[in-house]
């Protein structure tokens, strides 16, 4: 558990409110934290861009032994998920039925909130993602 | 570059340390591994402390002072040096530098975690402080739980089934019966890792390594002054690398496969002018089963997709093709984090050396020890050979 700090969670405002990340504008390659290096060509020119919020679950879990900060929301599913773009993303997983969880199935993101730091801190919103609706 | 010996080695049961605190641990196993070494703590001119957690769960900082000033040798060089569960890994590999660099004669590479000094859910927070802290771990996600996210597109990827990816605990439960520091001296069957309570969907509570407490230890040296004090026992480092990799899964082109133990596994066995197959003995960092696959694989022992055969060919039994985790493993033996890669190095000396009891591989001469930090961020190869 950190200690609770409002100021760490307000400087990351704009990558996890939105879901901004940066994209080479040499290599066009995308990340998600931004980077200001690109890996691939080693690029400081990175611009940042919205990130499509649909994609696809590549992978999952249902964490039953959470960390102390979030205890009282276990058990819940953990995704691997792939954006339209490609860019892969870490996120929870929210309104769904466990049983519904597998590799393939397109997901969308929505803004939630995360966790609370306590009494003295403040509470972290972000993005989650919920399976999208079957076109 | 001077060429590199290890002389000494020591460490405490791995378990439930509830009466020893972090200090006592680590000075035991220092005094051991003096003691194996033929040396007094008076000629110990550095230390390099492997160690994760201290700070969050004793709010302790600072070791390389505070564990000196235990020892009574404060004025050495001490330093704690951090690299998540790889800590004491990377612990050994600036002590090889330090050494080879012509830098220090005689130096002390130690590890030590003391992990039951907390509940579980805080122990679980700080386990996942080896990840992103701002876009990871504020997922809610743990540490099995990243794992379980490489199991699962592993699983997929290679057509592999739990049942043979979880026969890994099992082999190395059979092997800690007969290592006396082990803290799980028991066997367990595939039915009873299959049916354990589920921690991170899918990996099961006999698929992870434990909460524990353990301190090690080994004194390096060049090799000549080895040469001049051993008569026989000599173990020399004929390869030591660490690679990093992106510190995040999503980050990676194929989570399935640890580039960081590629690339070390590579600069290793260049430096010490073999190949895999010349490696007699092996510790891997299997935190997860599923790790123990994929760290066989990325060694270049098996092909990907084909470590499971390994294990169900019994070829890393004792007498098999590529003994590994003799010692019971991160599962068996147990996994005091930043002590582990230590633990890892001083059984391997003791194999090279013919002193590792019913476990002994016979005439191991080339042994390797693996650790990770995180999911794979940070990956250490050492290899070490017996000289005669």
């Amino acid at each position: 558990m950190s200690i609770p700090s409002p100021p760490r969670a307000w400087r990351e405002q704009k990558y996890r409110y939105r879901l901004v990340g940066v994209k080479c504008t040499r290599c066009g390659l995308t990340y998600y934290p931004p980077v200001v290096v690109c890996t691939k060509c080693k690029s400081t020119e990175l611009t940042t861009i919205e990130l499509p919020r649909k994609g696809v679950l590549l992978s999952y879990t249902i964490i039953h032994y959470p960390p102390v900060e979030f205890k009282e929301y276990a058990p819940y599913a953990v995704g691997l998920i792939k954006l339209e773009d490609g860019t892969e993303v870490i996120a929870q997983l929210t309104d769904i039925d466990f049983n519904e969880l597998r590799p393939g199935i397109k997901v969308e993101a929505v803004f939630r909130c995360l966790k609370t730091q306590g009494e003295e801190g403040i509470i972290e919103y972000g993005m989650k993602f919920r399976r999208a609706l079957e076109e | 570059m001077r060429r590199v010996a290890v002389i000494g080695v020591g460490f405490t049961k791995v378990g439930e340390h509830w009466n020893s605190s972090l200090r006592d641990l680590y000075a035991q196993a220092v005094l051991r591994a003096v003691s194996d070494a033929d040396l007094e703590l008076r000629d110990i001119q550095a230390m390099f402390i492997g160690n994760m957690s201290s700070g969050y769960l004793q709010a302790q900082e600072h070791l390389g002072s505070l564990l000196a000033t235990h020892l009574g040798i404060q004025g050495i060089a001490a330093v704690k040096i951090e690299a998540a569960c790889g800590s004491g890994g990377a612990a050994f590999h600036q002590a090889v530098l330090a050494v080879a660099s012509g830098y220090y004669d005689f130096v002390i590479a130690g590890g030590i975690e003391k992990m039951t000094d907390v509940r579980t859910e805080y122990l679980t927070s700080a386990l996942i402080m080896a990840d992103d802290q701002e876009f990871v771990a504020s997922t809610g996600v743990t540490f099995p739980g990243l794992n379980a996210l490489i199991y699962r597109l592993y699983m997929e990827k290679y057509n592999v089934r739990q049942e043979d990816i979880a026969q890994f605990p099992v082999h190395e439960h059979f092997y800690a019966q007969f290592v006396e520091h082990a803290q799980y001296r028991y066997p367990i069957t595939l039915e009873q890792v299959l049916e354990s309570t589920i921690v991170a969907d899918p990996i099961r509570l006999l698929e992870c390594s434990p909460i524990s407490d353990g301190a090690a230890a080994v004194v390096l040296c060049p090799l000549d002054i080895a040469m001049k004090r051993r008569k026989e026992g000599i173990v020399e480092v004929i390869g030591s690398a660490l690679s990093t990799d992106a510190i995040s899964l999503n980050e990676r082109e194929d989570p399935t496969t640890f580039i960081a133990t590629v690339k070390a596994a590579k600069r290793a066995y260049r430096m010490a002018k073999i190949e895999p197959r010349d490696v007699d003995v092996v510790e891997v960092h299997d935190a997860y089963s599923i790790l123990g696959i994929i760290n066989l694989e990325d060694l270049g022992f098996a092909e990907k997709g084909k470590g499971v055969r390994l294990v169900k060919e019994g070829e890393i039994a004792r007498d098999g093709r590529i003994p590994t985790n003799l010692s019971g493993g991160l599962k068996a033996r147990g996994h005091p984090v930043g002590a582990t890669g230590i633990y890892q190095v001083a059984e391997i000396v003791k194999q090279l050396r013919g002193d590792f009891g019913k476990n002994q591989v016979d005439d191991a001469e080339i042994g390797l020890a693996q650790s990770i930090g995180g999911v794979g961020g940070t990956v250490i190869v050492n290899i070490l050979k017996r000289i005669r």
